[in-house]
């Protein structure tokens, strides 16, 4: 095993039983090997079966097939060892900001004033301030995300996963969510796992980008993204982001027309 | 007559609160200027002097039978012997412990029960239509067997009371806690949460504005499980002064005990609904 492999997938699937008694693949076998510290983006056609594959390794469901691994010891079904954000922020309503953010912490143990004491400076360093002690309904959509972001950081796991995190938001407080996030992840050092329907996100974020293939997914196609860090916003217009994001573009619309037909067909 | 006036005026902000956030909701006033709230109240009044007024002129003339009608200044008198010889409060304060005991038993040990039916799927699904069979029996008809058990003190009221309420707080309850949003325990679940941390952090504050809701219902249902009680057999409260009052023709005695009645229930009502709101400010934003 590679040791400076994070996390690990091997030969990891995923059959659904069918109310009818008959089973859908959801998932063909995935095998995956991603570095500490990198930031992986997936990226495939609806239906494919990524937020599947964040289930399973997030522990919310057992593959059918394979292993997961990370730090090299196998982890299937277990949550709790990886952070984990959905596209809505779930934040409890009846919690104010600071209380939401400390959730994870406080589920760990962790005594509430020692994680308020922690949560704070971050809250401020992040655009909360002000609004540690709103309650989320007080507070825009954007906000709420960043909540929920911190909150997933403030759990503390080496590695995280966003199921398209910024999906709901408008187009500029998409753009500002993302150099927030490349900062945090500068900040904090985390292995970040992200999933986008947006293929100038995951350019423009990734060192990595796999591309799923129409149902049952798996892994098509791996790009490596060469652009330096830090990138500009400007960094869309370039010569190499624009090959890349073309490279991508050809496999992807392959697989959204067999998405389709298959939809069709079934 | 005028306490009578006094105790029936004490109702109007209520009346006038409803009307008006009722009005803002669903009408869309557009060429009507808002009712000015004095005129209101006094045209208010006037009906209810005039609804009096007619008891006690029909009554004294004969047109209204006053054996069994009695009249407004009869009620009246009544009602101010046994508020001064004191059995308008000992009765009151009796039938209003009663009602608050079994208020408070039946309201927390169904949202207890309720709250426990997240924990097995299985236990949940075996004991629900047992629930819904104890709900639809009408639980007034216990009454003879629930004196019988706990005998004619405040025992029996109690039980009376939480036996009327606490079914509906199980299943309001219960139906609240069914609506939890799926994805905030996934969420909870991915911090590590364990099945307690999952209950006691999510399921159980999510559940709470339902329960809430139930208080001003069970409150108006303890009362009358409280009543019926003390008409199977009592020696004090509410209950036992009205039965009593029918079964010696003093009617105007009955009126006087439903009109001290009406004021403990409107109490409670407003009471209830006072803590409701406060609750339910903190609650949710």
């Amino acid at each position: 095993m590679n040791p400076a492999c994070k996390l690990q997938l091997k030969n990891v699937s995923k059959l659904f039983r069918t109310a009818r008694g008959g089973t859908v693949q959801a998932l063909a076998p995935v095998d995956l090997d991603i570095p500490a510290h990198r930031f992986v983006t997936i990226i495939g056609p609806s239906g494919c079966g990524k937020s599947t594959l964040f289930n399973i390794i997030s522990g919310l469901t057992e593959p059918s097939t394979g292993e997961i691994l990370v730090d090299g010891k196998t982890v299937n079904g277990t949550s709790g060892i990886v952070g984990y954000m959905l596209q809505k922020d779930l934040l409890l309503p009846w919690r104010t900001i600071l209380d939401n953010v400390i959730l994870g912490m406080e589920i760990r143990g962790v005594p509430k004033r020692e994680a308020k004491a922690k949560a704070l400076p971050l809250l401020r360093k992040y655009g909360l301030g002000g609004f540690e002690h709103s309650y989320p309904s007080q507070i825009s959509g954007g906000m709420r995300q960043r909540a929920a972001l911190l909150r997933t950081i403030l759990y503390d796991k080496d590695i995280i996963l966003l199921d398209e995190p910024f999906g709901a938001l408008d187009a500029q407080t998409r753009a500002l969510m993302q150099e927030w996030l490349l900062d945090l992840w500068d900040d904090f050092q985390k292995t970040i796992l992200f999933i986008t329907h947006d293929l100038e996100e995951a350019i423009y974020l990734s060192d990595e980008v796999y591309i799923m293939s129409a149902r049952p997914g798996s892994i098509k196609a791996h790009l490596h993204i060469d652009l330096e860090r830090p990138r500009k916003p400007t960094i869309v217009t370039s010569k190499r982001f624009v090959e890349l994001k073309e490279e991508a573009l050809r496999i992807l619309s392959a697989e959204a027309l067999k998405a389709y037909d298959q939809e069709k067909a079934g | 007559m005028s306490m009578t006036e006094k105790a029936v005026i004490a109702e109007r902000p209520v009346a006038v609160r409803k009307r008006e956030t009722a009005g803002k909701s669903s009408w869309i006033q557009k060429e009507q200027r808002p009712l000015n709230g004095t005129i209101v109240q006094i045209s208010r009044f006037l009906v209810f002097a005039a609804i009096v007024a007619l008891w006690e002129i029909g009554a004294t003339l004969g047109w209204i039978n006053s054996f069994f009608w009695s009249k407004p200044s009869d009620i009246a008198a009544t009602w101010w012997i046994i508020v001064q010889n004191g059995s308008a409060w000992s009765d009151t304060l009796f039938t209003f412990r009663s009602t608050i005991a079994g208020f408070v038993i039946g309201t927390l040990a169904g949202a207890v029960i309720g709250l426990t039916f997240w924990w097995s799927r299985l236990y949940a699904q075996t004991i629900e239509p047992f629930v819904i069979m104890f709900e639809a029996m009408p639980k007034l008809a216990l009454a003879p067997i629930i004196v019988l058990i706990f005998g004619i003190g405040l025992a029996s009221k109690v039980a009376m009371a939480v036996a009327i309420t606490i079914v509906i707080t199980i299943l309001t309850t219960y139906n609240g806690m069914k609506s939890v949003d799926k994805d905030l325990v996934r969420m909870i679940y991915t911090l590590g949460a364990t099945r307690w941390q999952v209950f006691s952090k999510v399921v159980v504050p999510w559940t709470i504005p339902s329960i809430i809701s139930a208080l001003r219902i069970n409150i108006g249902l303890a009362l009358t499980g409280a009543i019926v009680g003390e008409y199977i057999g009592s020696q004090h409260g509410l209950g036992r002064l009205i039965f009593y009052a029918g079964q010696t023709y003093e009617i105007s005695l009955i009126w006087a005990g439903i009109l001290n009645l009406s004021i403990l229930s409107m109490v409670l009502y407003l009471a209830i609904t006072w803590v409701e709101k406060k609750l339910l400010k903190g609650f949710m934003h």
